[in-house]
């Protein structure tokens, strides 16, 4: 999912040791014995920025009601395996062709028949340019896709995807790639019922799913609520444990904040950084503070003059090791979020937190001075250059630790350093697309699916889409396409990462700290569970 | 009084215009890329991208972008959202909830303000006057948005007697809280120019005409003095209204309710020029309109005012 102004990848949240995750979360699984599964559940969120079609929806105020109103061919457990829904197996050999069989017998909430042309077309939809589907960069990996989505294209269906029956069909990928079954139950390759294409927009305010909810009648009162109610049709293993999920539209994460301790919205899947400090009294045993499937870095542009070469290698370890990530931490975030040990994420399957050359990752001062010299002595550091860290300021919490870095690399590095501050997240965006930046900027990453890959792949290959820093190395690119061509999971998660070593020495960006969910929940609910992305899950809730 | 009312409902014509166009060059004036947020830093096919900038008319020069949107504004049709939904729709939903909120700001304002005011203006120097001032001064130094917390979370946390974020329909008992914090500042505003309209007036000749005619105290008060202080304050009050509905922003977000102030602060961070337009347009309209209803009253209150 994208992370946006005010997403929780950007600044907001924070990491905390796993002890803790242990009593305070993982109990969801006993709700049902103890709760009411009758009585309708309030959760906030914030106004889907688009019609509620799954290949259009990239934020996370759409994906949560996405996720609960439609299923693929997988979901992500707690822990972000992958589980069947509709897939009754997903085959292989090659990595590259893939055999789908669904389950039969499953219907959209309207009683229509979910079949193997329901993924298909829902997929072609999706990916076509004539449909100016955001997500449709998601489906860049399938045979065909270069010509549907060529601008002007009038296309719109991929070769690569084939029904061979009403519960088969088949993928053919442009290249192996071994983590694709993994992506399958991304919001984008949900399925969609026929009727969606008469009228998508219309759809998208009135959506017929699969998944475990649906929407009530005239559930969707925008900028106010969003009301879903259990949709009986579905029998995967996501059923609903309460009367309906309700969520409330906040503008402020604050005003979320003081409804949830008055007990008038049951579950805040964020606590705002003014409820950083106070948070864990405030709700005693009624809150989760776990690692998600995010992190925060800064990018420094490989198009930067002074970042070239050996002495720009080494500038950007200089950098990385005058930063005391943990000192931040516990200053501004109050201790809520944990270092980064590499690239990608803690709660990933494959993840390590040894790979060789993380020490850059340490703050040491001594180190980074002498490095700083040393590539001062290959091509020296512009008099009077300030080293810039360009950040949008209105997303909560950004300022605070931009400054407290900036300030810690003029001291260690002995130059002068500053936060670049933009008004706005288009504004700063606008910046880091034009590749304008004289400087760094704020950066971070909240994975679409529980995969290494996911952020490795998209951020760091050469051209890649959101490859900010246009970083390019033959050596990792090899290592990446030697990781999408192994013929497991396992084996290829080995060779992801042995390609961070090489982004080790590199720094394209510089890691800071792993992201954590700070979620509350009201006296009117059981313990909520968080899953792998952060997100509560939502049909495990149950009233008390 | 009516070629009045006519000539100033004319004058509308070329506020509204130049409103229009003011606003809509600042928002294009702001910098950034509204499409690059849309995709939230996520890469976006190239020919998605252009399919979207054309539907918004983002690819076009600063005229023609605001020659189309005129030309459809003609047609009432005041463009759509980044979200596909049409502004009209986007503003019917918003405007009643923030009317609700600003009319309930301007009633308490108005009565407990006049009220106040004219209490401490006829008991000058006493101690209700001074504990007035001084809690009005106060109340006048505060930021609204502490004034916001505060309450929220004595009234609607500790306390519990309210909800300390209004319910989705925003009907009028939620809408309470948040309406006094609206209208606290303005209020003590009221009151302070109440009193010195008061005193002012209470040595006025009419006053002791009144008074020598053997009326009583409380119809003096009420009609002569009161009457005659009331065109400062009506005068405020019309400016306010204005200031209320466009100036909820802070309130609105406090207290989680869905009217124009969010609207407007939402739109104006996604550089959605159509929504912002039109909302700040309508503001506008409401603000004239006010003024105009104000120039009426005077003559209401003051029959010496004509109009021709």
């Amino acid at each position: 999912m994208r992370f946006s102004r005010t997403s929780k990848a950007l600044g907001v949240a924070a990491v905390v040791a796993m002890a803790l995750t242990a009593c305070s979360g993982g109990t969801g699984g006993n709700n049902a014995t103890t709760g009411d599964t009758t009585k309708v559940i309030t959760a906030n969120n914030t106004e889907p920025q688009n019609g509620l079609l799954p290949a259009n929806t990239n934020e996370v105020g759409g994906g949560k009601v996405m996720d609960l109103i439609f299923t693929g061919l997988v979901s992500y457990d707690a822990k972000g395996k992958i589980v069947n829904e509709l897939a009754d197996s997903i085959e292989t050999k090659d990595s590259q062709n893939y055999t789908i069989k669904i389950k039969s017998g499953e219907t959209f909430s309207d009683g229509t028949p979910v079949t193997a042309k329901n993924f298909v077309d829902a997929w072609n939809f999706g990916a076509a340019a004539v449909n100016k589907q955001l997500n449709s960069y998601f489906f860049e990996s399938i045979k065909g896709y270069d010509a549907v989505s060529a601008e002007g294209s009038t296309l719109t269906t991929m070769e690569g995807l084939k029904v061979v029956d009403d519960n088969t069909f088949t993928v053919e990928l442009a290249q192996p790639e071994s983590d694709f079954q993994l992506r399958l139950g991304y919001t984008a390759f949900y399925p969609l019922p026929e009727s969606a294409y008469k009228d998508p927009a219309a759809f998208g305010q009135n959506p017929v799913g699969n998944g475990p909810y649906k929407l009530a009648a005239d559930g969707w009162k925008h900028d106010v609520s969003i009301a879903l109610v259990p949709n009986d049709k579905y029998n995967g293993p996501r059923k609903a444990k309460n009367g309906g999920v309700t969520f409330t539209i906040f503008s402020s994460p604050d005003a979320a904040y003081t409804s949830v301790q008055s007990d008038t919205l049951d579950v805040l899947d964020q606590v705002p950084p003014s409820g950083l400090q106070n948070f864990k009294t405030d709700f005693k045993d009624r809150f989760v503070n776990q690692p998600y499937a995010g992190n925060a870095t800064m990018t420094i542009p490989s198009y930067l003059p002074e970042f070239q070469g050996e002495a720009g290698m080494m500038r950007r370890q200089a950098i990385s090791m005058a930063i005391d990530r943990q000192q931040i931490i516990d200053k501004i975030f109050y201790g809520n979020k944990k270092i980064a040990k590499d690239f990608t994420s803690p709660v990933l399957d494959g993840y390590s937190d040894s790979i060789p050359g993380n020490d850059v990752l340490t703050f040491n001062a001594a180190k980074a001075k002498d490095l700083w010299t040393k590539a001062n002595a290959i091509s020296p550091w512009p008099a009077d250059k300030v080293f810039t860290i360009t950040s949008n300021i209105d997303g909560a919490g950004n300022k605070e630790y931009i400054t407290a870095m900036a300030n810690q690399i003029a001291t260690n590095l002995g130059i002068k350093a500053e936060l670049n501050p933009v008004s706005s997240f288009k504004e700063m965006r606008a910046l880091v697309n034009k590749k304008a930046l004289t400087g760094a900027s704020r950066a971070g990453w909240q994975a679409d699916y529980p995969s290494l890959y996911n952020f490795l792949g998209p951020l760091y290959g050469t051209g890649a889409g959101s490859n900010d820093g246009n970083y390019s190395s033959a050596a990792f690119d090899s290592k990446l396409s030697e990781g999408l061509a192994a013929t497991s999971v396992e084996a290829g998660n080995k060779l992801f990462n042995q390609s961070q070593e090489i982004l080790l020495k590199d720094l394209p960006v510089v890691p800071l700290w792993y992201q954590a969910v700070q979620g509350v929940w009201s006296n009117n609910v059981n313990t909520v569970e968080f899953g792998w992305n952060g997100v509560p899950l939502y049909y495990d809730i149950t009233a008390k | 009084m009516v070629m009045f009312t006519l000539r100033r409902f004319l004058q509308l014509i070329p506020v509204f215009f130049g409103a229009t166009l003011l606003v809509y060059f600042l928002v294009f004036a702001t910098p950034g890329d509204p499409i690059a947020a849309l995709s939230g830093g996520k890469p976006m096919a190239p020919a998605v991208e252009a399919a979207l900038r054309a539907q918004y008319n983002l690819d076009q020069p600063f005229w023609v972008q605001y020659g189309l949107y005129l030309k459809n504004l003609v047609t009432l049709n005041l463009g759509q959202t980044f979200s596909g939904q049409e502004v009209s729709a986007v503003i019917a939903r918003a405007y009643p909830v923030t009317a609700r909120l600003a009319i309930m700001a301007l009633a308490f304002e108005a009565i407990f303000g006049v009220f106040f005011g004219v209490i401490a203006g006829l008991r000058k120097g006493k101690l209700f006057d001074s504990t007035v001032l001084v809690a009005s001064l106060i109340v006048i130094a505060v930021p609204t948005f502490v004034l916001g917390f505060v309450l929220q979370l004595v009234v609607g946390v500790q306390l519990g007697w309210a909800r300390p974020t209004v319910s989705g329909a925003a009907p009028w008992n939620e809408l309470i809280l948040p309406a006094l914090v609206l209208g606290l500042v303005s209020l003590a505003y009221v009151i302070r120019l109440t009193r010195a309209s008061i005193s002012e007036n209470m040595n006025a000749d009419y006053v002791r005409t009144a008074t020598a005619k053997g009326l009583s105290r409380r119809r003096v008060v009420v009609v002569h003095i009161l009457r005659n202080s009331l065109i400062p304050v009506v005068t405020f009050l019309g400016a306010d209204l204005g200031a209320l509905m466009g100036g909820a922003i802070v309130t609105e977000g406090i207290f989680n309710v869905p009217g124009v102030g969010n609207l407007l602060y939402q739109a104006i961070l996604k550089g959605e020029s159509a929504t912002v337009v039109a909302v700040v347009s309508l503001l506008v309209i409401v603000f004239v309109v006010a003024n105009l209803v104000v120039d009426l009253l005077y003559a209401w209150l003051d029959p010496r005012i004509r109009y021709v």
